[in-house]
């Protein structure tokens, strides 16, 4: 696989740039992160800095039928070693044989149609020290096979690889109060560990307001299935846990329809544990809800969205934030020059009134940067539920990218 | 297109052309007789690329500009289908749309985010709205279909020395933005110099002009220059065309799902 990148990458260069169309992008960005209140652990901080980069090469010959893309990202951070790291979000090579697409390398994908939480989104292992929302995630290296016909699109994967999932380390902030040790071993409670590799297989298609996919999993599931003690204070509390990642299957459904300014949205999966402690057990999720846009609301040119999404699961509720929640967001789309738009929402627990509340907001200054802010609050936490570690970490952060 | 409706115009226009019942044509008959003719002078193009430069500016004269490369595939019997491909602002690079346009019934459309990888399928009831910041609607920009309006002949004029048709035309989608739009056809080569916008109000919204015409295959005429004046808001969006190019060779298979996501 190495070298078949290494003489496409040498290839592309070669070959003379009038018969090529080669290009570089990306972005280098700046971020502030300010904490309201004092940190759980003295070890926390209550300002992060940091800086990122992600700069593209994109490159494509015989009629763009075939092309090369490499994207690599690295961020600094000011004091979370963790959270300083580098991945190859993208070096794959894509080709395209009539209704045929073939695609080899690390590369990304996304399944799904809800806004609030990406549950039927597996390929991709989620870097969550980028942020605590999860949108970010690691290259994946695949060998995807994939057709468009009139019944739809069918998307083959094998995944070699398996991507442990990132987590802040002990300085940063916001984390849970266990520190999740990424430096030792992570434990696969099956003998393959993490040599596995991973099955996958979607179909999708539409029919005309109707959307809909119907996706399946068989490999090392992204989320872990447990964690596993390794330090404890002087009380016998756990301090420090390695995470324990485990085989499933997973079945998905997503689906999504289209009544006048209405859309409708469905997500659900279905997770059987194949190994470890769990082996044999399932679990259900699903969230359902729908997005109303009321177009021109100001008389004008901007749109404003409400986003209604309800979560289930029958996990065990020290597990999931999603076990019975509510999302409403409300999305003010400017329509304006500089591509300003907010996002404002809660999400609100219904047996214990937790609420978590979010607001994302970004407008383009000039041609070449975007100017982004961001606010998270925590409140109502109980003891026993995953928020409850983050209870003093409401904070607000600014980013500043130029793109190029 | 619609055949059907097509094939009566087409009488409507053959028996129009006889001595004693064009005395007899009303202003509708005359108006969908243009469009028509209009319409049939632009068959045939099979597909066509092309870059376009859209420069946005406020009251104030700010400008911010967006380069954006548009492939359209015609579609006998529907709307054309198209993908624009987005070039700047920098950090929307990448980002396409992929548009099935229907004369009636909402287009299909979907929008690639490239830095999430995620197609999303947009609600596209609503073609009124602002394509990408412009003062261009997404109705503005889609294929332009004889179904899509009625007709009605007012006058004829002449515009910067031009003969013109100036025709009136009721938009037929029940979700458009406006009441009505008037446009100036130039008689000779059918093509519109000039449309003025009402909004649902039937007040005066917007005037686009068109300039620098370029005809491509000895047949279908472009224009280089579109000026779309917004008279409620004093803004104002140019786009400026070049680099078309007709019968490319593109079929369905460069307008589908798949072909959105790797469009760069």
């Amino acid at each position: 696989m190495k070298r078949l990148f290494i003489s496409l990458l040498l290839g592309s260069i070669l070959l003379p740039a009038s018969t090529n169309a080669a290009e570089w992008l990306g972005y280098v960005s700046g971020q502030f992160r300010g904490f309201l209140e004092d940190p759980l652990d003295p070890r926390q901080h209550n300002t992060y800095l940091s800086a990122a980069a992600e700069p593209e090469f994109y490159h494509s010959w015989d009629d763009i039928n075939q092309s090369f893309n490499a994207k690599l990202f690295y961020r600094i951070d000011q004091y979370d070693d963790n959270r300083t790291h580098g991945d190859i979000r993208e070096l794959s090579w894509t080709g395209v044989f009539d209704y045929f697409e073939v695609r080899a390398g690390i590369s990304k994908v996304f399944w799904g149609v809800a806004e609030t939480q990406h549950l039927v989104d597996i390929i991709n292992q989620t870097d969550l020290v980028e942020n605590v929302d999860g949108e970010d995630k690691l290259g994946q290296p695949m060998v995807k096979l994939s057709t468009e016909q009139d019944w739809g699109i069918i998307d083959f994967f094998v995944l070699p690889g398996f991507r442990e999932r990132t987590f802040p380390g002990v300085e940063g902030r916001p984390r849970p109060n266990v520190v999740i040790d990424t430096d030792s071993d992570a434990i696969y409670d099956f003998s393959s560990g993490q040599d596995h590799v991973d099955l996958a297989v979607r179909y999708s298609h539409y029919i005309g307001e109707w959307e809909f996919g119907l996706s399946y999993f068989s490999g090392i599931g992204r989320e872990p299935s447990d964690f596993v003690p390794t330090a404890f204070d002087a009380s016998g509390q756990p301090t420090v846990v390695v995470p324990v990642y485990s085989l499933i299957n997973q079945a998905g459904i997503d689906g999504q329809a289209f009544f006048g300014d209405w859309t409708w949205k469905l997500e659900a999966i279905n997770t059987e544990f194949r190994s470890g402690a769990r082996k044999g057990s399932h679990n259900f999720q699903s969230v359902f809800g729908f997005e109303y846009t009321w177009v021109g609301f100001t008389g004008a040119v901007s749109d404003l969205g409400f986003v209604v999404e309800y979560h289930y699961s029958d996990r065990n509720k020290r597990e999931t934030i999603f076990d019975n929640d509510l999302a409403t967001a409300l999305r003010y789309v400017m329509n304006d020059a500089q591509s300003t738009e907010v996002l404002f929402g809660f999400l609100t627990d219904a047996e214990t009134y937790t609420i978590s509340s979010f607001i994302e907001a970004s407008t383009r200054l000039g041609e070449s940067w975007v100017l982004e802010g961001e606010l998270r609050t925590y409140s109502g936490t109980e003891e026993g539920r995953p928020l409850f570690s983050y209870r003093f970490d409401n904070f607000a952060q600014v980013d500043l990218a130029y793109y190029f | 297109m619609n055949h059907r409706i097509v094939n009566a115009a087409m009488l409507a226009v053959t028996i129009s052309l006889l001595p004693f019942s064009t005395m007899a044509e009303t202003p509708e008959e005359k108006g969908l007789a243009i469009a028509i003719e209009a319409d049939k002078r632009d068959e045939g193009f099979g597909d066509s690329t092309a870059n376009m430069i859209m420069e946005l500016k406020n009251k104030q004269g700010d400008t911010s500009t967006r380069y954006i490369r548009i492939k359209t595939l015609e579609v006998i019997g529907d709307g054309d289908k198209s993908m624009s491909i987005f070039d700047k602002p920098a950090d929307v690079k990448g980002t396409a749309f992929l548009t099935y346009s229907h004369a009636i019934k909402p287009d299909e459309q979907w929008l690639y985010l490239p830095a999430l990888k995620r197609v999303k399928r947009i609600n596209s009831k609503n073609k009124s709205g602002p394509f990408m910041g412009s003062e261009f609607a997404y109705e503005d920009i889609a294929s332009q279909e004889i179904e899509k309006y009625t007709y009605k002949y007012l006058r004829d004029e002449t515009l910067n020395g031009i003969d013109t048709f100036v025709i009136e035309r009721y938009p037929a989608y029940k979700h458009s933005g406006y009441t009505r739009q008037v446009v100036w056809v130039n008689k000779e080569e059918y093509r519109p110099e000039k449309i003025v916008f009402y909004d649902r109000k039937n007040t005066l919204l917007k005037t686009l002009t068109y300039g620098d015409y370029q005809q491509y295959l000895d047949q279908y005429w472009r224009a280089d220059q579109m000026f779309m004046e917004n008279h409620q808001t004093g803004k104002s969006t140019t786009l400026t065309w070049d680099n078309y190019n007709f019968k490319t060779g593109l079929s369905d298979k460069d307008f589908n799902r798949n072909s959105l996501k790797r469009a760069k």
